[in-house]
């Protein structure tokens, strides 16, 4: 049961990532340029999923916009992790005090998730897939923090660490050879969990037109433009949003297969 | 309760700081951005003077937060009129949208959680974890579109967007906002779900739940009993930790539904750069989300007797 839920989004994910790789090599249309094409065509042949309101191929664009989808939340879970998981191991090395203070700032940062954060960068340097990508990156760190330091206050609590810290062995040492192998399942699941949270976030922003630029073909955004055309052509509204429904189900499942996988000891719901 | 208000006050000075600061990184000159290429030197100044942007910067900051503890929330630099007074009409809407979609959801979510954590090696358990699974994976706002599509545009039900003040029209009012609260709120619950399952979970494996039931309570009985309180505790707790998703989620659906809320007035001042009235709808909607979790804080004591007796030793 809980493997099938692994092997199943692995096989999503797996899907969105062949789609994007295969979106380098080709498409069956220009997914920018405007064709020769009828605009907003039903699914058929030789456009499988239709057209829409330029007449640009509908599957062409979702190809490109798996692209869109993964850059963002690489980049996104890389800014968090990479600021994170040191931030995480700090906070439970630091003295009582200094690790209060420092989740107490945590706290606060949850009050600012990653599309309120994005919309404020906007606001003040304009919107484009930079900002989008740095904000949910920044938004995601507190998530990475909590689990990292979790992790690390039981890896730091063994009797091999207390070994290595009787025989002198360096603090920085200590973190990346004893903690970071121990603790690295748990960074790999939140990062399957935050991956997932990172394509909504772009999906909403891009749809709000503020991600992904207009000329680079995004889910989110072609949501948008099929909102526009829902009276007559609402075929439109359903392709993008199962793509990302389906990546996000995909990373969801990941997190959590893995989570059981790993340590069938820990709870759903951490 | 002395040491909540304290942290509560810290916390709200450490995002205000944080707030003010991002609006203030704005690359140029303030009043340049509002005159235009055209202004003399004299103007900018004298535009300078009338922002209050010629002052050192902690001194802004000042007049910024104690102007807000005095509900003067500041100017909007490009129309000139007062923030509070763009926010007030709009807040109505967002707080409907808000509270519907935070009710909804627990209303969804509370028994489904229920179910999936009791029947959770049988048929209806799996189907509602694969429900809440899928669910989590939907964006509210494609759901605000399929529902306007099905319910707007092909039944014709229920209107597909805008909104009426419930002061004039209350009916109206309610026919407007079922379509965004569901979309808000039926996502919202797909998140919720797993929280109660857990919680509930963690209820069925504690004594006293074992011992109602080996007094012959029915496990429906005794998860009433003593599930729901028990429950109660993590469940507020993740209500306090969603409100800010659900807020989030309202600006979208704002969009989606071509609602007049605080969410519209912010995306609406982000594409003027109207960073006056921006940092203050950011700062007011941040300020909801600390306040609620401070009461969070304080609600623990009001569910758990074993808090309040440490509380009063």
């Amino acid at each position: 049961m809980k493997r099938a839920e692994l092997w199943i989004g692995l096989v999503l994910v797996a899907g969105v990532v062949a789609l994007a790789l295969l979106s380098f090599v080709w498409t069956p249309f220009n997914p920018t340029g405007v064709g020769s094409a009828p605009r907003l065509a039903p699914p058929g042949w030789p456009h499988v999923l239709g057209t829409d309101h330029m007449g640009i191929d509908t599957f062409s664009r979702i190809l490109v916009g798996a692209r869109s989808a993964l850059y963002v939340g690489i980049i996104a879970v890389g800014i968090a992790a990479l600021v994170g998981v040191p931030l995480g191991i700090l906070a439970a090395w630091l003295p009582r005090w200094g690790a209060e203070g420092m989740m107490r700032a945590v706290d606060v940062a949850y009050a600012f998730p990653a599309l309120l954060l994005a919309i404020l960068l906007a606001g003040v340097f304009g919107a484009s897939t930079e900002t989008a990508m740095l904000a949910i990156g920044i938004a995601t760190i507190p998530a990475f923090i909590r689990v990292t330091r979790a992790g690390a206050l039981s890896v730091l609590a063994s009797d091999y660490v207390l070994a290595a810290r009787a025989s002198g062995t360096p603090v920085p040492v200590i973190a990346v050879r004893h903690v970071l192998p121990n603790i690295a399942h748990l960074v790999g699941v939140q990062a399957s969990v935050s991956f997932a949270m990172a394509i909504l976030a772009e999906a909403a922003l891009s749809y709000l037109g503020l991600g992904t630029p207009p000329t680079v073909p995004s889910w989110g955004r072609m949501l948008g433009d099929a909102q526009t055309y829902l009276f007559s052509h609402p075929g439109q509204a359903v392709w993008p949003g199962l793509a990302i429904a389906g990546a996000v189900l995909g990373f969801n499942l990941v997190g959590d297969g893995l989570r059981d996988f790993l340590d069938p000891k820990l709870q759903e719901v951490s | 309760m002395l040491a909540r208000l304290g942290i509560f006050a810290l916390s709200l000075a450490l995002a205000s700081v944080v707030i003010f600061v991002i609006t203030q990184a704005l690359p140029g000159d303030v009043a340049a951005v509002i005159l235009g290429h055209g202004a003399t030197a004299e103007q900018l100044a004298a535009k300078r003077a009338e922002l209050g942007t010629d002052r050192p910067f902690v001194v802004q900051y000042l007049d910024w937060v104690f102007g807000m503890a005095t509900g003067d929330f500041g100017r909007s630099w490009f129309s000139g009129l007062p923030v509070a007074t763009l926010i007030g009409p709009r807040a109505e809407v967002t707080i409907s949208l808000v509270v519907g979609g935070l009710l909804l959801a627990l209303l969804i979510a509370l028994p489904l959680g229920a179910v999936a954590a009791l029947k959770r090696r049988q048929w209806p358990g799996f189907l509602t974890s694969t429900a809440a699974q899928v669910g989590m994976a939907v964006p509210a706002f494609w759901a605000g579109i399929l529902l306007v599509f099905v319910f707007g545009v092909t039944l014709g039900w229920l209107p597909p967007n805008g909104y009426v003040p419930i002061g004039r029209d209350p009916v109206a009012w309610a026919r407007h906002l079922v379509l965004p609260v569901t979309a808000l709120g039926v996502v919202q619950a797909a998140v919720l779900v797993r929280y109660v399952r857990s919680a509930f979970l963690e209820v069925l494996g504690e004594d006293h739940y074992r011992t109602a039931r080996s007094i012959g309570w029915t496990r429906w009985r005794a998860l009433a009993r003593h599930g729901v309180r028990n429950a109660a505790l993590s469940l507020v707790t993740v209500v306090g930790l969603q409100l800010a998703a659900v807020i989030v989620g309202a600006i979208v659906i704002e969009r989606v539904f071509v609602l007049p809320g605080l969410g519209s007035l912010l995306l609406d001042m982000v594409s003027q750069h109207d960073l006056a009235v921006v940092r203050g709808i950011v700062m007011l909607l941040v300020l909801a989300v600390l306040a609620i979790n401070a009461l969070v804080d304080v609600s623990y004591v009001l569910i758990d007797p074993r808090l309040r007796a440490r509380e009063s030793s």
